[in-house]
């Protein structure tokens, strides 16, 4: 990839050169504005040429995405994004293709082919909007909307016990997994580009704001009175520290993540050092259990290591069986095996 | 191993040697019995030999069904004969039962007359109780009167055989199938040496296991040679089939085959996405074997995967394939939806057997044609093709990839657990013979900066900017729309579920574009109709009875009509391969004859659509036993039919 980016015969993109000529349908205001303004920045960054791009999402508000990229796109049906961009990528490894899915597309219809999709490690690149609701349908609630959420379809409040996709992602040993959040833009972009960047299945969670259904239901990680105290930033190798004066940190008790506040007795050294290159998971599920109100909740890189690609794989192993057989001839195929001539 | 290579040459038997036309013999024990195995090798050898073949596997549903009880019994019937054979035969001439379940399960099928070897060691108390036998059959006036029946203590004879080899006494057990089978080459003068070469190779580096069993071979062959009791053996003489090379072949094989062809022969990659399940999980097997062919397969997690990734694959350009079976051709129904909705090439292969839900796992049926002609939602036609015996699956699949990419849509392409786990004599094809089948994409951008002006799908947005959009949804003479695939500069486009406007491709909702669209993709899979072979009829071409039939019922249909025309009767055979759309002939065929017979292995899922497509009253014949026709039960209704008029 980055060989292809000094190469200099290829054009100059710039971020309106992934702008499609269709109208943006999405309410004013949704968080999905940010996301698709912060991705169309990344992908001229990265020097490949954009008919190598792919966008695959299944249905839902934030799986309209790829009809706004001036990309190759298949917006597809519902919770199948993974399965079908899985296909368009062990076809043809050279693409880079994203998938653009929402917290019920992946989590409720499509949760199993995300696990599978994030085990086997292909090159894709998935973001994953967080609205914790269901907007397309009109709000009802979804496997991540919490507990007491009253929507349309949990007029007294809902009773499901909501999960985390990053607990999720790392449970299903995907090798890059970040967190980020639609306003913070900056952060997004960094986020998106190390994902775009990495060579297995990257994983990000974007919180997002749906404006109409379940606004402010992010409140606490951006409102800039209160965030420092409810987020925390991942750095690799640093400790993890935050609140307004940057004086908590956290540090683990045995198996138990604890807020410290800096100084009275407890220094830096004794907090818990970010290491997203760490072979086991188990900081990075540690990390992704953390959750508001009783943590800060963790936004950048939780896990990056590298694992044997799939799709590169499957070449190999092609390659190989070349190797060893020669290439396949039907003739001979056909002729194989217990044979006769009738004359 | 030479000393034993010649120990096992053929001796010669001073014993009658009488010629007959064709055998059906079946294999039947306890599923663990190896009966696949030794009716795979009796097939093998016979084919060799220069049979027309055709065999029926049995298998039982469990895998490891309870030892000794009827559920675990598992058969292999072959039909091997001296004149072209289409089926596996309808009734047997010698059975061959390991044990009382396997008597029990398959004793009806035995002709009056037949032979009857049975595995007399295994007729204990403790067996003939599982099997719910309260007394020993074998000694029941009822098996002794109708059929010759050879007692045979084959654990014996085959421990004595295998003895001083040091291995253990189940070890030593696990090769009284092959005592069997070489009592029957024995009995049908069979050849054999392919066979010992198969042991040679299956037991490689087991030396002691492969002595078992060439010496429990040889043991049966001397059995048979030696013994009083057999006083007569048979020889089938070689079959007057059409000049050639031929090799055996299985449906699902072919299938395989057929597909990775056709892949070649468009010059394409053929990937292949399949979950496991019976009777379809074979061309997954086969083609995950075939990875010097270029072939790429993919295990989904699901069947919905694997057809969600076949719509991804077809995107990226390739020749998609998914097979499964009825319950998982249900599930991949959405995902078959976006494939027609986006108009991609891709094969859905539905190997059908009994229905519904779980059903007859193991066991045939031709019920899942209505499944194929409606199982999605709105108004979704797809062409449906299919094959009529094992060689035709490689055939047909090859045409069914040609109708997708031809007029970009998705193909179901039916087998079924009979044609798919059966096989026969195939004529091996020359590849340079086959016909290519053409592909185009349009390009994109000339290194020039222009576009090529022929390219389908291309124009002006008519901005007047000189910009190009692509345009994803103009159609040619076939109407079909471009097949652009990702990687082609300047032609960057969106599908996608949701209506498309006709020519651009952009999302639209309007009524007028909506209208237009359902009847775009109706008509575009209707069209090809005018680009399929006539319907062809065997028989006279206006009469009292035509026949109408599709898929694995094709042999015994055509032995049933051929029967009857031999006697002089006024009835014809159509045999459709296309199902949807049908040949434009079709209707016109209908109207030569007096009566119409659809004998189906459904309820009539074709006699509903002929009945509302042509407006004739087609009678059924239906049988859903998990089993194939019979020839008589054909004939007997042709008869009863010609009769009422
Ligand atoms: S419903 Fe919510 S998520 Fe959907 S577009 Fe509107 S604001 Fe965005």
């Amino acid at each position: 990839m980055s060989t292809e980016a000094l190469n200099p015969t290829l054009p100059i993109l710039t971020a309106k050169d992934f702008a499609s000529d269709q109208e943006i349908r999405w309410c004013p205001r949704c968080g999905d504005y940010s996301i698709l303004a912060q991705v169309k920045k990344v992908l001229p960054t990265l020097g490949i040429p954009r008919e190598k791009f792919v966008f695959v999402s299944g249905i839902g508000c934030s799986s309209r995405f790829p009809y706004y990229m001036n990309t190759y796109g298949f917006h597809s049906i519902h919770g199948r994004a993974p399965a079908i961009a899985s296909g368009v990528k062990i076809s043809r490894p050279d693409l880079q293709v994203w998938v653009i899915t929402g917290d019920g597309d992946a989590l409720s219809i499509g949760g199993n082919h995300l696990m599978h999709m994030l085990r086997r490690n292909m090159g894709l690149k998935v973001i994953l909007f967080n609205n914790r609701i269901y907007g397309l349908t009109k709000g009802q609630y979804s496997p991540t909307s919490p507990v007491g959420q009253v929507t349309y379809s949990t007029p007294v409040g809902s009773i499901d016990n909501p999960l985390s996709p990053l607990c999720y992602a790392i449970g299903s040993e995907a090798t890059f997994v970040a967190r980020s959040v639609d306003v913070d833009i900056k952060h997004l972009t960094f986020v998106l580009e190390r994902a775009a960047h990495h060579e297995g299945t990257a994983f990000v969670e974007v919180y997002q704001d749906c404006n109409i259904f379940n606004h402010d239901a992010f409140l606490y990680a951006t409102d800039k009175t209160v965030k420092a105290d409810n987020i925390v930033y991942l750095e690799h190798g640093k400790p993890l520290v935050f609140g307004k004066d940057v004086k908590k940190g956290i540090r683990l008790n045995g198996m138990h993540p604890e807020i410290v506040e800096l100084g009275k007795g407890v220094n830096e050294d004794d907090l818990l050092f970010h290491d997203e290159k760490a072979a086991e998971p188990s900081l990075a599920f540690l990390l992704s259990r953390m959750r508001y109100p009783e943590f800060p909740e963790p936004m950048g890189i939780f896990r990056e290591v590298s694992a044997p690609i799939y799709d590169q794989c499957v070449t190999e192993q092609i390659d190989a069986e070349i190797k060893k057989k020669g290439v396949g001839d039907f003739d001979n195929l056909f002729n194989s095996g217990d044979t006769w001539t009738v004359e | 191993m030479s000393s034993t290579a010649e120990s096992a040459a053929r001796p010669q038997s001073e014993k009658k040697l009488e010629q007959v036309e064709s055998v059906v013999i079946r294999f039947c024990g306890d599923s663990g019995d190896g009966m696949q195995l030794v009716g795979t090798q009796f097939t093998n050898v016979s084919a060799a030999f220069g049979n027309d073949v055709s065999t029926l596997p049995d298998f039982p549903a469990e895998i490891r069904a309870p030892v000794g009880t009827p559920a675990g019994v598992s058969g292999f019937q072959l039909h091997f004969s001296s004149h072209d054979i289409f089926t596996p035969g309808d009734e047997v001439d010698t059975l061959v039962a390991m044990n009382p379940a396997a008597l029990k399960t398959n004793i009806g099928d035995l002709r009056r007359g037949g032979t009857l070897i049975v595995n007399e060691d295994e007729f204990d108390k403790s067996n003939l109780q599982k099997a719910g036998y309260t007394t020993n059959p074998l000694d029941s006036e009822d098996i002794i009167s109708k059929y010759t029946v050879h007692r045979v203590p084959m654990t014996r004879l085959n421990r004595d055989a295998v003895a001083g080899l040091g291995l253990s006494q189940k070890e030593v057990d696990r090769s009284r199938n092959i005592f069997a089978l070489g009592l029957v080459y024995w009995l049908y003068d069979r050849d054999p040496k392919p066979t010992q070469q198969f042991l040679n190779d299956k037991f490689k580096k087991k030396p002691e296991v492969l002595e078992a069993n060439i010496r429990a071979l040889q043991a049966g062959t001397n059995y048979g040679f030696s013994t009083e009791a057999f006083t007569t053996h048979y020889q089938v003489p070689r079959a007057r089939l059409a000049p050639g090379k031929y090799r055996k072949i299985a449906g699902n094989e072919a299938t395989a085959w057929g597909l990775a062809t056709a892949a070649h022969l468009a010059g394409k990659t053929l990937f292949f996405a399949g979950y496991p399940i019976t009777p379809a999980s074979d061309i997954l097997h086969q083609l995950s074997n075939m990875k010097n062919f270029g072939v790429k397969t993919f295990q989904a997690e699901d069947e919905i995967a694997a057809m969600a990734a076949v719509c991804g694959a077809a995107f990226a350009g390739q020749i998609a394939v998914t097979a499964s079976s009825g319950p998982g051709i249900c599930l991949k129904g959405e995902a078959m939806g976006l494939g027609f909705m986006t108009e991609l090439p891709m094969i859905i292969i539905d190997v059908q057997r009994g229905g519904p839900s779980t059903g007859l796992p193991t066991k045939t049926e031709q019920s899942d044609l209505l499944l194929a002609m409606f199982g999605r939602n709105g108004d979704s036609p797809l062409p449906i093709l299919a094959a009529c015996s094992p060689g035709d699956c490689f055939t047909l699949v090859q045409e069914a990839v040609r109708i997708a990419v031809e007029f970009m849509t998705p193909v179901i392409f039916l087998t079924d657990g009979y044609i798919a786990n059966g096989a026969e004599p195939w004529r091996i094809p020359k590849f340079a013979d086959l016909q290519p089948i053409q592909v185009t994409h349009p390009q994109g951008k000339l290194s020039s900066g222009q576009f090529e002006p022929e390219t389908n799908g291309q124009a002006t947005n008519g901005n007047g900017e000189g910009e190009h959009k692509f345009l994803a949804y103009q159609r040619n003479d076939k109407m079909a729309r471009p097949w652009a695939i990702p990687g082609t500069p300047g032609l960057e486009h969106r599908i996608g579920g949701l209506e498309k406007a006709d020519i651009t491709g952009n999302v639209d909702y309007s009524p007028l574009n909506h209208h237009k669209m359902v009847n775009n993709r109706v008509n575009k899979v209707a069209g090809i109709a005018n680009h399929i072979p006539l319907q062809e009829v065997v028989g006279p071409a206006t009469g009292k009875l035509l026949v109408l039939s599709w898929g694995g019922t094709f042999g015994a249909v055509r032995t049933a009509v051929e029967n009857c025309l031999a006697q002089g009767k006024s009835v014809a055979h159509a045999h459709l391969r296309y199902m949807n759309p049908f040949p434009r002939n079709l209707g016109e065929i209908l109207k030569n004859y007096e009566q119409v017979l659809i004998p189906e292995l459904n309820t009539g899922q074709l006699r509903l659509l002929v009945r509302a497509k042509y407006l004739v009253d087609a009678q059924g014949l239906n049988k859903i036993y998990g089993k194939p026709f019979l020839v008589h039960e054909l004939v007997r209704k042709i008869d009863e039919m010609l009769e009422s008029k």
